[in-house]
């Protein structure tokens, strides 16, 4: 397995939510403040990895009819732990983020890496598939925080860097998740076909 | 004498008439049109509604300038249409908003709306509104808070915090009951009368107000040939129908007047969903476009939450631009009509 091919796919080529466009409702819903957005980043990080592990290893024995209903099983398993957690040693945060965390059951972009990487791939690989995919959603969920706090609060981590008075505050309305969303994906394609073009 | 030996023939690609209309005398002559309005705007809320659309007009520019220098583009700055945008989004903003404020939504209009999709003639809803939109999501109350022309006038320079502000008709004209509606209705009656309101000495956005001088524009603007009269008009006609048949108090044209003469109708009906890039190609998708902004307005005025409907039903309508032009496209000359369902199909 190619890690650097790897690294290269899940911060950029394949990037989860911005390529892959997987995971899109949480990416909006949540990305309010960097807070929420790093600790919505690194529980998919953590349940993508372990999942994708315990996937790729009993792989063999799982009969092709009812491997989804197994996925979503580990899944779910690996979740309910995350969520244990978060609200026995940061309930803040569990509790800002809500539903969102025993959502991420049925996110997409879990699912979907379990479906067409770690059924198809060794433990290993499968490993580092999930550590990367998970960078790259975090990524993009904290460059949403960033630019959604700073301009629509005026805050960053809850200091205040604007005025009270002059943040945008549609930015931090649903409405904002979805326009810097869209124009995160269009920059990403821009960059895309521009390197393409220059090879 | 011809020389025929060396004449030659030079065939081009049509169109090889060409009128004298240009992009610059289009909106040139939607510029002289709001100019009215305009000049009512100072004599009713003081010399800051010139500063403000000043500040607007040159913001909006300044952005077209920066983004089309950043990417390397030909610049269309000198086309006119970010002053006839700068323009617009001053006249649906508040007199006393800071001048700060009206930059933030120059930008979003220019840089967002208009050139990431693909600069004028592109853009898939009217930059101004848009604009406005922004704004009233992100300062909701200093977009919700109107100056009383009969009581002062908006300082063009230095802090408005001290002016008196005042509700403005459509406010009057909402309420949680029927009787609360009828009873604040009487109130706005007893403070301006019809005249009032048509000729605009009230409280509003800085350029809506003045009913009276909006129309005049608007029918320059018909008579040069500018815009079609089947947008203003079916907008119009479907308000004043609705609210003529369902008055929420008093009689029936007391109500149709108020709600014709109040808020943001007229500038909205002639100004704003006569755009070019955002409203049908057809005069036909013109009327079916103006009905669609009326019954919003009238929709969003009864039931929204919001007084004012005329802004985000042109918005909404302006999405629906694409659906309207391929249900009014016009059956080709020569047509069979067996051939027109397979036309009509396509």
């Amino acid at each position: 397995m190619n890690i650097g091919r790897q690294l290269k796919e899940g911060l950029i080529t394949q990037n989860p939510v911005l390529v892959q466009m997987l995971g899109l409702c949480s990416t909006m819903a949540i990305t309010t403040s960097i807070m929420n957005g790093l600790g919505m980043g690194v529980s998919v990080l953590i349940i993508l990895t372990a999942s994708n592990v315990v996937i790729s290893a009993i792989r063999k024995i799982v009969p092709d009819k009812i491997r989804i209903a197994m996925f979503i099983v580990v899944i779910a398993g690996f979740v309910t732990c995350v969520d244990l957690l978060l609200q026995a040693f940061v309930p803040a945060i569990a509790e800002s983020l809500g539903v969102f965390i025993p959502l991420i059951v049925v996110n997409c972009i879990i699912l979907g890496r379990a479906e067409s990487f770690s059924y198809k791939n060794g433990v290993a690989g499968s490993f580092f598939d999930g550590i990367f995919q998970g960078l790259g959603y975090t990524l993009v969920l904290l460059a949403m925080c960033f630019i959604r706090e700073l301009l629509g609060a005026g805050t960053l981590a809850g200091f205040r860097i604007i005025p009270e008075q002059f943040p945008i505050g549609v930015l931090t309305l649903p409405v904002g998740g979805f326009l810097v969303l869209g124009f995160l994906i269009a920059a990403m394609q821009w960059a895309l076909s521009k390197s393409k073009e220059g090879k | 004498m011809t020389d025929y030996k060396n004449l030659k023939l030079i065939a081009t690609s049509s169109p090889h008439i060409r009128g004298s209309e240009r992009t610059q005398t289009i909106m040139l002559d939607v510029i002289i049109a709001m100019l009215p309005a305009l000049i009512f705007a100072c004599f009713n809320f003081g010399l800051r509604a010139l500063c403000l659309t000043a500040v607007s007009v040159a913001g909006c520019m300044f952005f077209e300038w920066l983004y089309q220098k950043a990417m390397k583009k030909p610049s269309s700055v000198m086309d006119l249409s970010s002053v006839v945008t700068g323009m617009l989004l001053s006249f649906v903003c508040p007199v006393q908003m800071p001048y700060w404020m009206i930059l933030i939504g120059d930008a979003f209009a220019i840089i967002i709306v208009k050139q990431l999709f693909g600069g004028i003639g592109k853009n898939f809803v009217n930059p101004a509104l848009a604009g406005r939109a922004v704004l009233l999501a992100s300062y909701a109350g200093t977009m919700t808070s109107w100056v009383d022309p009969a009581v002062n006038k908006a300082a063009a320079f230095g802090s408005n915090v001290d002016i008196v502000t005042a509700a403005t008709p459509l406010a009057y004209m909402k309420g949680p009951d029927a009787a609360s509606i009828a009873a604040s209705f009487d109130q706005l009656k007893g403070t301006y009368s019809v005249s009032n309101m048509f000729l605009g000495q009230i409280g509003g956005s800085m350029g809506e107000v003045s009913a009276l001088l909006l129309i005049v524009g608007g029918v320059y603007l018909i008579w040069r040939k500018v815009i079609n009269w089947q947008t203003p008009v079916a907008y119009i006609g479907t308000v004043a129908v609705l609210t003529f048949l369902f008055p929420r108090a008093g009689t029936g044209v007391e109500w149709m007047l108020y709600s014709l003469f109040g808020g943001g109708l007229m500038l909205g009906a002639f100004f704003m969903a006569t755009d070019y890039a955002t409203s049908p190609v057809t005069k036909k998708g013109q009327l079916v476009f103006g009905i669609g902004c009326g019954v919003f307005t009238v929709l969003i005025r009864y039931f929204g939450s919001y007084n004012e409907g005329v802004c985000y039903s042109i918005m909404v309508m302006n999405l629906f631009v694409a659906l309207i032009d391929k249900y009014t496209k016009p059956v080709r000359f020569g047509t069979v009509k067996s051939d027109k369902k397979e036309a009509s199909g396509k």
